[in-house]
């Protein structure tokens, strides 16, 4: 499994990938904002997932889900939100988006696997 | 003066250092800020806006904030480790992202982390509105949470 790994906290990052990395995941390339989630999208596809910050400067999560929806060829990458926004609206908004999953930190290695389907 | 906003912040931070930090933090009464004003080395800011406006702030000496982070990646940090303020930034983000679920009713929206370095500075706010301090005790040491939040 292929995982672009979008935070613009190079702190969580590190604590994300070691929890993928815990579950057999190894293959990870990391962004730190929404624009530069893109780039490295349409540099490194076959990615299987993307999971995704909401808050985050120059491009935000949920503008990055809506781009990357509008595009057929993206239709296949799962996405899973990971960010401390909490209430239901936000959850909504994201699932209405095209998330397919939504993790709200902080978030156990175990939380993490029950989303991935592991 | 209802300040019972400041209940979801402190259920959050709890939260947030059990499952994050790997500890458990210990409330100690709130109070009204008033001069004196304590001081910190560390401070990671949320600014608040919606319905009510205002910021929430996690203020830490330098040597437990370094005990928080490396406790946090389960791996040793120092003061120069860029972990030590982005993860400072990203407890205060975390923090302020869970207590929103307890604050629907002012329709909050949070900004991007700010973090505060310099020993002994102290966080200023708005004239005329009420900072709440929580202090917290914890085996890693104490930190406090100023949170201000004008309502209307």
């Amino acid at each position: 499994m292929k995982v672009l790994l979008v935070d613009d906290s190079v702190t969580m990052r590190r604590i994300q990938k070691t929890q993928l990395n815990s579950l057999g995941i190894n293959d990870v390339i990391e962004a730190g904002d929404g624009e530069e989630a893109y780039k490295k999208l349409t540099e490194n596809m076959p990615i299987d997932l993307i999971m995704l910050d909401w808050n985050m400067p120059v491009m935000d999560g949920i503008t990055l889900l809506r781009k990357v929806r509008s595009e057929n060829k993206y239709q296949g990458v799962k996405i899973i939100m990971c960010t401390s926004e909490s209430e239901k609206t936000k959850v909504v908004d994201a699932l209405k988006s095209g998330a397919n999953n939504y993790l709200v930190k902080p978030f156990t290695p175990e939380a993490l696997k029950e989303k991935l389907g592991l | 003066m209802d300040v019972s906003y400041i209940n979801p912040f402190i259920s959050a931070t709890m939260d947030c250092f059990k499952k994050m930090v790997f500890v458990d933090v210990t409330p100690k009464n709130p109070s009204l800020k008033n001069e004196p004003y304590p001081t910190y080395d560390i401070s990671g800011v949320i600014g608040l806006s919606g319905d009510a406006q205002g910021s929430i702030s996690l203020s830490f000496p330098q040597d437990v904030a370094i005990k928080v982070i490396s406790s946090m990646l389960s791996a040793q940090i120092n003061d120069k480790s860029p972990e030590l303020v982005d993860g400072i930034g990203e407890i205060a983000n975390i923090v302020a992202g869970n207590a929103k679920r307890g604050l629907s009713k002012f329709n909050l929206s949070i900004s991007l982390p700010n973090v505060i370095l310099g020993k002994n500075h102290a966080i200023g706010s708005q004239t005329g509105t009420p900072t709440i301090i929580v202090p917290f005790s914890s085996s890693l040491g104490f930190f406090s949470m100023e949170v201000t939040l004008k309502t209307k």
